[in-house]
């Protein structure tokens, strides 16, 4: 299936992403906020809702929720925490503690690397639940003989970040969530481990005919635990709501849980209080209003952002801020190393090459990879210098990657130098002096014999030449010397 | 008047009288009386006799034994005492043992208490009689037949039968005051925030604080000035020092300013000889050399209708964690749903049940502004009107209860006339103001009477400081 | 000297200016009564609060909730469209705590309350329907 949904119908889709942050502490209570523990050890009165716990907001969940607020551009307000109300056993006092009608921050956007802004409608706090384990039938929750419920995770800190239904497709979709972790992990509130449940993503989508402008009646999905899985929801929950209208159905408006098993979307059972929160202000709890000087501080402290960092290397290197090699050097953190390249004065839009393709190359290989910004930099002026030839100078960089060390050194110790210009012509000069009438033939516009030059050159050096200088070393000759008439 | 708590912890810090003599005197009271009454839901004979103890070795070894050394103090049983079952007189918490201290606790027995036991009440606080728990009824120690009041009957009647020489309650309508009235002893209620709330199991929490029972007002002065103060566990207490609440005791109420509250004067139901009690109050004060005159605080009469709005809400959300899941009752149930049900239905009473019901009601789909939220704003006003009436005077004064003791299941059949009986004390918990009952003589029926007296927040000091002055004036011996 | 309540005192309306006190009635009301609730709306709302009723029980509560309803009908018909609700008492505002680990409860002890255990865990019946 495409990424942009099925032929004449738009997919419409907004995206709730819950984050937990990266406090040490709980969002009321100082149990530890880690992932992985014993169950039921890290956990007190307050985050068990013991009878007469009362809950004091963590300072630092608050500091994290800012960031996320400023760092999408968010207006940051006044805000109250309510209780949500119904019954859930993973839910220690079968109440959410949650922000209602005032979030913390609002009316913000995310800028993907294509450029297309997203409206975020709300970045809220809120409390994460405990954990349930269905016991039996295989552990699907309704064929379970009993569950097993472990509390340390009640009483993380979550913001849960709903935005706008901008997004379009499947694709654009994952971009999003892709583009917001990349946010959320720079501004240091997260971790953004998918896999671990520190971001989850709940989906709601629509479908309507191409060129219209009305939503569609909407479904929510849940339990999408990666990007592949997003993106496969997506276009199955599309395909099957343009399946229901196309056969003269309506979409009922429901949530819908996705089975990474058998590839569907099943609708969930909901009962009438699920639509009955009975939200009212939490007594125990008081306003929060950050300072101006609060939201000042936590703006100054903000980290350059992924969409900035793809401005500045697009304008270094000179390609688009939306092309693949500018979005995959910053999504790796190697966009430094371009502006390191930009700020010496070296080619960056070469330096963006090398790191986009081999550098990012050996990262997936490797998992990590350090270079030194200076040692790349050099590599990177021998290249453009022609000290190197492009062959020469990804073979360094392969060895600079693996055990680091000094351009210069490595080439030497490699026995890589590009030829010198005089000695290039020389052995120019001698390949058409052994191909007399091959050369005839490429003076008189076969261009296709080029390659076949090349080829006789790069034989002749040992791989130490650079063929880009050799072909033009080869053109001008046959300008020079004009169409043969002899 | 030095009441027993000033009189016993002066003679325990002075040597003059061991801890566990004070004690077994108590409990001597309690083992002869306390059958008939019930004030107790638990006897905590161990605990005490080791902080008894444990006080009397602090005043062997010179070591300071805290303020209340010796004091036997009565725990309103929704104070969590770790290790000692804490019950709020309902099913569903049976066996439940925190494993943790409620901060008045802490204070408490830092300051040299001694525990005497859990005080019966109202299931979670919800009610005007003690009729409503899971125990049985308290008793009144005045007459047998009558209801204490409620819902800290129990921490009440245990003060007037001298089985503790104060004692914890907590009020979210009235809770304290209405059964001080009731059993003829000092009950205060005081400004929202100056006491934490944590560990108090939480029936309404915008409305709920504890405060003490007391014979005297200087000792429920005392008691409060222990207890009271920042805590940090409580989002909603008051940060800073605040002035000793006993600060403008023996003073005297000379060029004070006090006004008596028309509407509570003259509410519906109110007993003649209550609102002739508050006359007498008002004349007194004024013999004293205060300033006495009516005053109208229009929006008090829309109190009850607010508080049955919020405190309802409140409550069916602070309730909805006894499911049986991690602590006290679970029946059981083939899924989690009916495991619910069958838990909630068997473990509340029908009080809990009716005010779980209603407050689920007021705050759903539909309901809200019409009921809760408007009764938010009706707080409001309250609030405003009693600001204007504190422009013009430093106290208020009001009946305390519309009547003296009832008998038991007199009104228990219909919860709206229980209710009124709140009238009176339910504006300064929507307000978040401090009020205080006194006795102040008898009803026709020989029964004490209180008058309450209202003071603005943190308005402790003056408030006690009038308080004093109706005690002292107070009508002695019986039917006045 | 004696407090005399001869003259029922000035009250101030919530809109301004001065009415005399009519002590007669509890309440101010207009004639209009809350909506009286219906047995299947006291049905419906022992459901969300997980309670089960009777059908004697319905009928008995449903006339008592209806009576509470009703007296609150005096704030219903207030017309207070401008006044700001108070849900705290004291507006305090950003009452917060340092990010420090405290000590956590003894897994034992926690445990120990519980109805039911297995594997360090709170065991419970089955669940039928996902967390909305
Ligand atoms: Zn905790």
């Amino acid at each position: 299936m495409s990424g942009t949904g099925p032929e004449g119908w738009e997919v419409v889709i907004g995206l709730e992403v819950h984050c937990e942050l990266r406090t040490r502490t709980k969002l009321f209570c100082g149990c530890p906020n880690v992932f992985g523990d014993e169950p039921n050890t890290n956990v007190c009165p307050v985050c068990l809702g013991l009878p007469g716990s009362l809950p004091v907001l963590n300072r630092e969940a608050v500091e994290l929720a800012l960031r996320i607020g400023r760092a999408l551009h968010c207006r940051v307000q006044s805000s109250v925490f309510h209780r949500k109300n119904y019954f859930y056993p993973d839910m220690p006092k079968d109440f959410q503690i949650s922000q209602y009608d005032v979030p913390v921050n609002a009316d913000g956007w995310l800028e993907l690397p294509s450029g297309k802004r997203v409206g975020i409608e709300r970045a809220h706090m809120e409390e994460d639940t405990g954990k349930t384990t269905h016991v039996g039938g295989g552990g699907r929750i309704h064929e379970a003989t009993f569950s097993l419920v472990d509390y340390n995770r009640a009483g993380v800190p979550l913001v849960e970040i709903v935005s706008a239904p901008d997004l379009r497709g499947a694709d654009e979709a994952r971009e999003y969530v892709e583009e917001l972790r990349a946010v959320l992990v720079a501004t240091g509130a997260s971790d953004g481990k998918m896999e671990e449940g520190s971001l989850r993503v709940d989906c709601n989508v629509s479908v309507r005919p191409e060129g219209t402008t009305e939503l569609g009646t909407r479904c929510e999905i849940k339990n999408m635990n990666s990007l592949r899985s997003l993106s496969r929801a997506v276009a199955y929950e599309a395909a099957r709501q343009v399946e229901v209208l196309t056969s003269g159905a309506r979409v009922v408006q429901e949530t819908r849980h996705w089975d990474e098993a058998d590839g569907r979307t099943h609708a969930m059972r909901s009962k009438e209080e699920a639509f009955d929160y009975r939200y009212f202000p939490e007594p125990d709890l008081v306003t929060l209003s950050p300072s101006d000087e609060w939201i000042s501080a936590v703006e100054a402290a903000l980290p350059v952002l992924p969409a900035e960092r793809r401005r500045r290397v697009a304008e270094a290197s000179g390609e688009a801020p939306g092309s693949e090699a500018v979005s995959t050097v910053v999504r790796l953190d190697l966009d430094d190393l371009v502006m390191a390249a930009s700020s010496a004065g070296a080619d960056a839009g070469l330096a963006l090459r090398r790191l986009a393709n081999e550098v990012a190359g050996a990262l997936a290989d490797a998992g990590r990879v350090s270079l030194d910004p200076a040692a790349f930099v050099e590599l990177v002026r021998m290249e453009q210098d022609g000290e190197l030839t492009p062959a020469q100078a990804r073979r360094v960089l392969k060895e600079l990657v693996a055990v680091g060390g000094a351009p210069r050194d490595i080439a030497g110790r490699l026995g890589l130098r590009s030829l010198g210009s005089d000695q290039l012509s020389s052995v120019v000069e001698q390949v058409v002096t052994d191909n007399p009438r091959e050369w005839e033939r490429f003076a008189g516009g076969d261009d296709k014999l080029v390659g076949f030059f090349v080829g006789k050159v790069k034989a002749a050096t040992g791989g130490n030449a650079d063929l880009r200088a050799a072909t033009e070393l080869l053109r001008g000759r046959r300008s020079q010397s004009g169409p043969s008439t002899t | 008047m030095t009441g027993p708590v000033e009189a016993i912890a002066r003679a325990v810090r002075q040597g003059e009288v061991r801890a566990v003599e004070v004690l077994a005197e108590h409990l001597g009271r309690i083992a002869r009386t306390e059958p008939d009454v019930h004030a107790f839901n638990l006897v905590t004979s161990d605990v005490a006799g080791r902080q008894a103890e444990e006080v009397d070795r602090a005043v062997a070894e010179g070591r300071d034994p805290g303020p209340l050394a010796g004091v036997p103090v009565a725990l309103k049983d929704l104070l969590c005492t770790r290790g000692v079952p804490t019950t709020c007189s309902s099913r569903v918490l049976e066996g439940w043992v925190p494993p943790y201290d409620a901060t008045v606790v802490t204070r408490l027995a830092e300051a040299g208490a001694v525990f005497v036991g859990k005080t019966n009440m109202d299931e979670f606080a919800m009610g005007s009689s003690t009729e409503h728990s899971a125990f049985g009824p308290t008793r009144n120690p005045h007459d047998l037949s009558r209801v204490p009041g409620g819902s800290s009957g129990g921490s009440a009647a245990a003060v007037a039968a001298g089985f503790a020489a104060a004692s914890l309650g907590s009020d979210t309508g009235g809770s304290i005051r209405q059964p001080a009235a009731l059993c003829g002893v000092v009950g205060a209620k005081p400004t929202y925030g100056l006491v934490s709330r944590y560990g108090l199991v939480a029936f309404a929490s915008s409305l709920d604080q504890i405060g003490p029972f007391a014979l005297t007002v200087a000792d429920a002065a005392m008691v409060l000035d222990v207890i009271s103060g920042h805590d940090e566990r409580d989002s909603t207490s008051l940060p800073g020092a605040q002035p000793s609440a006993s600060s403008r005791l023996g003073r005297g109420v000379a060029g004070l300013r006090v006004g008596v509250i028309a509407e509570l004067v003259g509410a519906d139901g109110m007993a003649p000889d209550v609102a002739a009690r508050v006359e007498e109050a008002a004349a007194a004060l004024s013999a004293a050399g205060a300033r006495v005159e009516p005053v109208s605080v229009p929006s008090v009469r829309y109190g009850l209708s607010a508080y049955y709005m919020i405190a309802p809400a409140e409550a069916s959300s602070n309730l909805a964690r006894y499911d049986g899941v991690r602590y006290g009752l679970r029946k059981p149930g083939a899924d989690i749903t009916e495991m619910y049900t069958a838990t909630r239905s068997a473990g509340f009473g029908a009080e809990v049940k009716r005010r779980v019901m209603l407050g689920t009601y007021a705050l759903s789909a539909g309901y809200y502004d019409a009921y809760y939220g408007k009764a938010q704003r009706v707080r409001t006003l309250i609030i405003r009107d009693f600001e204007d009436a504190y422009r013009s005077y430093d106290v208020l004064l009001s009946p305390t209860a519309p009547t003296t003791a009832f008998e038991l299941g007199a009104k228990t059949a219909d919860p709206l006339t229980m209710y009124l009986n709140d009238v009176c004390t339910i504006p300064s918990n929507l307000a978040g103001h401090p009020a205080v009952s006194v006795p102040f003589g008898r009803g026709t029926d020989g029964l004490p009477i209180g008058v309450q007296v209202l003071a603005p927040a943190l308005g402790e000091p003056v408030m006690f400081q009038v308080a004093e002055a109706l005690e002292a004036a107070a009508p002695t011996g019986g039917a006045a | 000297m004696r407090v005399a309540y001869l003259d029922p005192p000035l009250e101030r309306s919530p809109g301004g200016g001065c009415r005399r006190v009519d002590r007669g009635r509890p309440g101010r009301y207009d004639g209009r009564v809350a909506q009286p609730i219906s047995e299947d709306e006291v049905a419906h709302v022992a459901r969300l609060a997980r309670l089960e009723l009777s059908q004697a029980e319905l009928e008995q509560y449903t006339s008592q909730l209806a009576q509470v309803l009703e007296h609150a009908a005096d704030i219903e018909a207030l017309e207070i469209e401008g006044v700001p609700p108070t849900a705290h008492p004291f507006p305090l505002v950003n009452v917060l705590r340092e990010d420090v680990p405290r000590p956590c409860l003894d897994r034992d002890e926690v445990l120990a309350q519980a109805p039911d255990v297995d594997q360090d865990r709170f065991r419970i019946p089955r669940i039928l329907g996902e967390a909305p």
